[in-house]
Formats: C-alpha cells, sequence, structure tokens
C-alpha cells in the first residue's frame, strides 16, 4: 500500500508502460475493428457467415496460444523476423491487438447488426447507401460501441500469457502490471505484486463502472 | 372524420406558402406545384403503374400478375385479410422489394427515386435515438430538403403532429402512438410526394388510433398522395376514396371506396366486409 501511496518509481514505470501497451493496442485494434464490423453487418457476401464464426470464435482465444504464434512470427526465423520487433513493447502491442480485435469486431458488428434491422428499410426508404448508414449506425449505437472499446481494454489490460511470452518481462523494458505480479508471486515477494494487484483491480474496476454508466446513458438515449 | 374540416397550420396550406415544395431538384417542377392550388403535389410523378407484377418465393406466388395504376389525389386503401400480399405489393411499389416479373412505372421515375418524393411509415414506428424534433431534422437532411426550409418545416410538422411539447423528448421514450405520429410527423415535414403507410395503426389502442388517422387525412389534405395498407375495415371506410382489394396474392377488385363497401363486386370482398372468415 506504501508503495502505491508514495508512487514508487518502479511501481509508476509499470503501470504506464502496461497503460501505454494496451492503450495502444485498443487503438489500433479499434481503428481495424470497427470498420471491420461495420462492413460484416453491411455488406453481403460468399463465406460472411464462416467469418463471423471465426470471429466470435477467436473473442475466446486463448493468450498463450496467441503469445505463442505471434512469438513464431518475430522470432529470428519466423516471416517477420527481420524487424527485431520480438522482447520489445512493440511486440506486446502486437500481440495485445490481434487479441482485442476480434472483441471489438464481434461487438461492433453484433451492436450494428440489431441497429441494421431497426433501421435498414426506413434507410433504403430514404436512399441512404451504406456508407453513410453505417455512420449513422456508428452515432445510433455510440455507447454500445464503447462498451466494446472498453471491454477490449478490460481484456488487454489483464492478459498476461501473450505479453509474457513476446515481451519477455525484461526489467525497465516490457515489464508490465500482469508480468511482474506473475514473477513477484512466484518469487515471494508479495509487497509489489499486491501493490500492482490493487491498481489493476482499480482499473478494472473502474473500467466496469464505466461500462455500467454508458449502458445507463444508452438507456436514457 | 370529416376530412374537409381540418384545420392546416397558417402559411402552409397548399398554394398558400412562399415556400418552394422541398426536396425537389427541379425548379421546374417546384414551380408547377406552386401554380396548382389545393391540388397534389404528386402529380409530377404520378401516375404510379404496376404491369403484371408478381413475386414468387421458392414455390409460393406471394403476388399474381398485378395491374393497378395509381394517380390522382386520392388516399387509396389496399385492404385484405392477412397474407393478401398488401404489405409486399405495398414494398414493391416503394421500391423496397423488386417483383420477380412485370413492372413499376413511374411518371417521372427519376424524380420518383428522389427521397424527398416518395415515403413510407412502417407498422412498426421506427424512430432514431435523439430527440423528436431531431428525428424530424433527421427526415430534412436525409431527404435532402434544403437548409433554409428545414426551421419552417419543423415548425409545421411539430405543430400539425400535436408533437410540440414534446420536441426536446428523446424519441426512444415515447409512447407508440406517438412514435407513430412522430413517423408521420417526418412525412409531414418533408411533404413527400407519394406517402405509402404499412398498417400504421396495427398497434394501437382507438384513442392513438383517431389521432394517427388525423395525421393521416392532415397530409392528404396537405397535399401528399396516400396509399395505405391496412385489414381494418373501418378504418378503410373513414380514410378510404378508393379501394384496392386483395386476396391470396391477387387484385380482386378495384375502384371507388363507396361502389365497393355498398355493391363488393366479388364474393370473397363481400365475405371479406361481412366479416367472414375468407381465408
Amino acid at each position: 500500500m506504501r508503495m502505491v501511496a508514495e508512487a514508487d518509481e518502479d511501481l509508476v514505470e509499470i503501470v504506464l508502460l502496461s497503460l501505454e501497451v494496451s492503450l495502444s493496442a485498443v487503438a489500433i485494434a479499434a481503428v481495424i475493428g470497427m470498420p471491420l464490423g461495420a462492413w460484416l453487418t453491411m455488406y453481403r457476401f460468399p463465406g460472411r457467415r464462416v467469418v463471423i464464426a471465426l470471429l466470435n470464435s477467436f473473442m475466446g482465444m486463448p493468450p498463450v496460444v496467441l503469445g505463442l504464434v505471434v512469438y513464431l512470427l518475430l522470432s529470428r526465423a519466423g516471416p517477420l523476423g527481420q524487424y527485431g520487433l520480438l522482447f520489445t513493447p512493440q511486440a506486446m502491442v502486437f500481440a495485445q491487438t490481434l487479441l482485442v480485435l476480434p472483441i471489438i469486431a464481434a461487438l461492433t458488428r453484433q451492436t450494428l447488426d440489431d441497429l441494421h434491422r431497426d433501421y435498414d428499410e426506413q434507410f433504403r426508404s430514404y436512399r441512404i447507401g451504406p456508407l453513410p448508414g453505417t455512420f449513422i449506425l456508428i452515432r445510433e449505437g455510440r455507447y454500445s460501441l464503447a462498451t466494446a472499446l472498453l471491454a477490449g481494454f478490460g481484456r488487454a489490460s489483464a492478459e498476461v500469457g501473450a505479453v509474457m511470452i513476446v515481451g519477455g518481462n525484461i526489467n525497465h523494458v516490457t515489464r508490465v502490471m500482469t508480468t511482474t505480479i506473475a514473477m513477484e508471486t512466484s518469487k515471494g515477494d508479495f509487497s509489489l505484486a499486491l501493490g500492482l494487484g490493487i491498481v489493476l483491480l482499480t482499473i478494472v474496476i473502474s473500467i466496469n463502472a464505466l461500462v455500467l454508466l454508458l449502458q445507463s446513458r444508452e438507456k436514457l438515449a | 372524420m370529416d376530412k374537409r374540416n381540418l384545420k392546416l397550420v397558417p402559411g402552409r396550406n397548399p398554394g398558400e406558402s412562399p415556400d418552394p415544395v422541398p426536396g425537389t431538384d427541379s425548379a421546374a417542377v417546384s414551380s408547377a406545384s406552386l401554380a396548382m392550388p389545393g391540388t397534389s403535389r404528386a402529380a409530377a410523378i404520378l401516375p404510379l403503374e404496376l404491369v403484371d407484377v408478381g413475386l414468387v418465393s421458392g414455390d409460393a406466388a406471394l403476388l399474381k400478375e398485378i395491374n393497378l395504376a395509381f394517380g390522382g389525389d386520392r388516399t387509396s386503401v389496399i385492404l385484405g385479410p392477412n397474407g393478401a400480399g398488401k404489405t409486399l405489393l405495398l414494398r414493391i411499389c416503394h421500391g423496397l422489394l423488386s417483383p420477380t416479373t412485370g413492372k413499376v412505372r413511374w411518371r417521372d421515375p427519376d424524380l420518383a427515386m428522389h427521397p424527398a418524393a416518395q415515403g413510407m411509415v412502417f407498422q412498426k414506428p421506427v424512430v432514431l435515438r435523439r430527440s423528436v424534433e431531431d428525428n424530424i431534422r433527421f427526415a430534412l437532411k436525409a431527404c435532402r430538403v434544403e437548409r433554409a426550409l428545414h426551421a419552417g418545416c419543423l415548425a409545421h410538422a411539430l405543430e400539425a403532429s400535436g408533437l410540440g411539447p414534446l420536441a426536446g423528448r428523446r424519441a426512444m421514450h415515447l409512447s407508440g402512438g406517438e412514435r407513430q405520429r412522430l413517423s408521420l410527423a417526418r412525412c409531414l415535414a418533408v411533404q413527400h410526394r407519394v406517402l405509402f403507410l404499412d398498417e400504421p395503426t396495427a398497434h394501437l389502442d382507438p384513442a392513438a388510433t383517431r389521432r394517427v388517422e388525423e395525421m393521416i387525412a392532415l397530409i392528404h389534405e396537405d397535399g401528399t398522395r396516400v396509399i395505405m395498407v391496412t385489414h381494418d375495415i373501418g378504418q378503410a371506410r373513414r380514410l378510404a376514396d378508393e379501394i384496392v382489394f386483395m386476396h391470396r396474392g391477387e387484385v380482386l377488385e378495384s375502384g371507388p371506396a363507396t361502389d365497393f363497401f355498398a355493391r363488393p363486386g366479388t364474393a370473397e370482398a363481400a365475405a371479406y366486409l361481412r366479416g367472414d372468415l375468407i381465408w
């Protein structure tokens, strides 16, 4: 508790890196996942159901499996080995982006699909095309979409397996809250682990409070 | 309801308004509409003709060789039991469905496809998650009504629909009847040339139905050609100038409402009017 109250330098560094990695991953996943979800809502093409099923399945992807795949991609002998990204924060962002992307894309599709069902005929009556229609749906579903982003952030910030494998938990380089908690616990040093646990728990509770707030705003809309 | 006694908003009566008819690309058409006080603005795009229109789904023929023409400025009611194909026919007229066979022809197809030219109100009212007035503003924008006209159109729609006191309320918080009135208020604001109504009072109580019917009559008086679907015989009697009677995907008869109700031309129509179960 003292470390948290006194804003211990190591603890702050770890918290900031954790937030930087997770927020970057969510931002990148949002830029790719939201248009992908919208596209799956508005356009019909062969194999669409398969893509949706895969997307839904990847929402439950085990982080360690994803970490292993990213490790193989980024390792020296892998297809992306030449970029030397393994054991860097960028590798962790890459892994978390892949972890969060299906969540954001699938929840976006689900949200927009429900709205599309309600508004499709009215939009066609107004001769509103798919692209402007998508922007209107995004506006109508903004609270649910914000919830999708928060769900993605919650998943990224609490994840340990993938970042441990591709980041390597290197002190002052790739050490984040979850990997530190795991390491310190295994060492039997619980003070830092508990301090970080409190911070992580606070973040998760704050996210859930925000989700509840957004859901209540949506009911009022 | 006596439609002649309906009160229109001052300054917005057909022929009295200094505003051009909103939602038209063609200045010539706007001028033509203004030059016809008290007449329907639908004249520029009507008649709407359906020639040998058919709709097949799998092995089922849902609509069979429909031949109809909608012209003039009357209120047409498509009447018939459930499953007769009324809603499908309305969707084909509005362009939401394509017929399997036959053709749908408008007098001016380009103008008819303008979003302001024709509108549709659905059985389940569709409202956006915004305030009442923002819903109307959305319709004006979506139908590309000139921005300078928005304030006047909005005020007209709110006053005529009686939704003025609810202008700032979230549309999702309205009752079913109020939502349907909002759907009609959007049409009042845009002043469509032709309005299709798909059983707009299907889920409403008598009081809400009455208010919606008053609005439909007002929209008609305001110069919009109304084509609506119902299976409510009483409603058809109250609103219709002409009846299209459908049964099992076919138009069995069409003509003036007074003639239809006094002397139905087919055994099915006569049975339907008696209240017999003809399905």
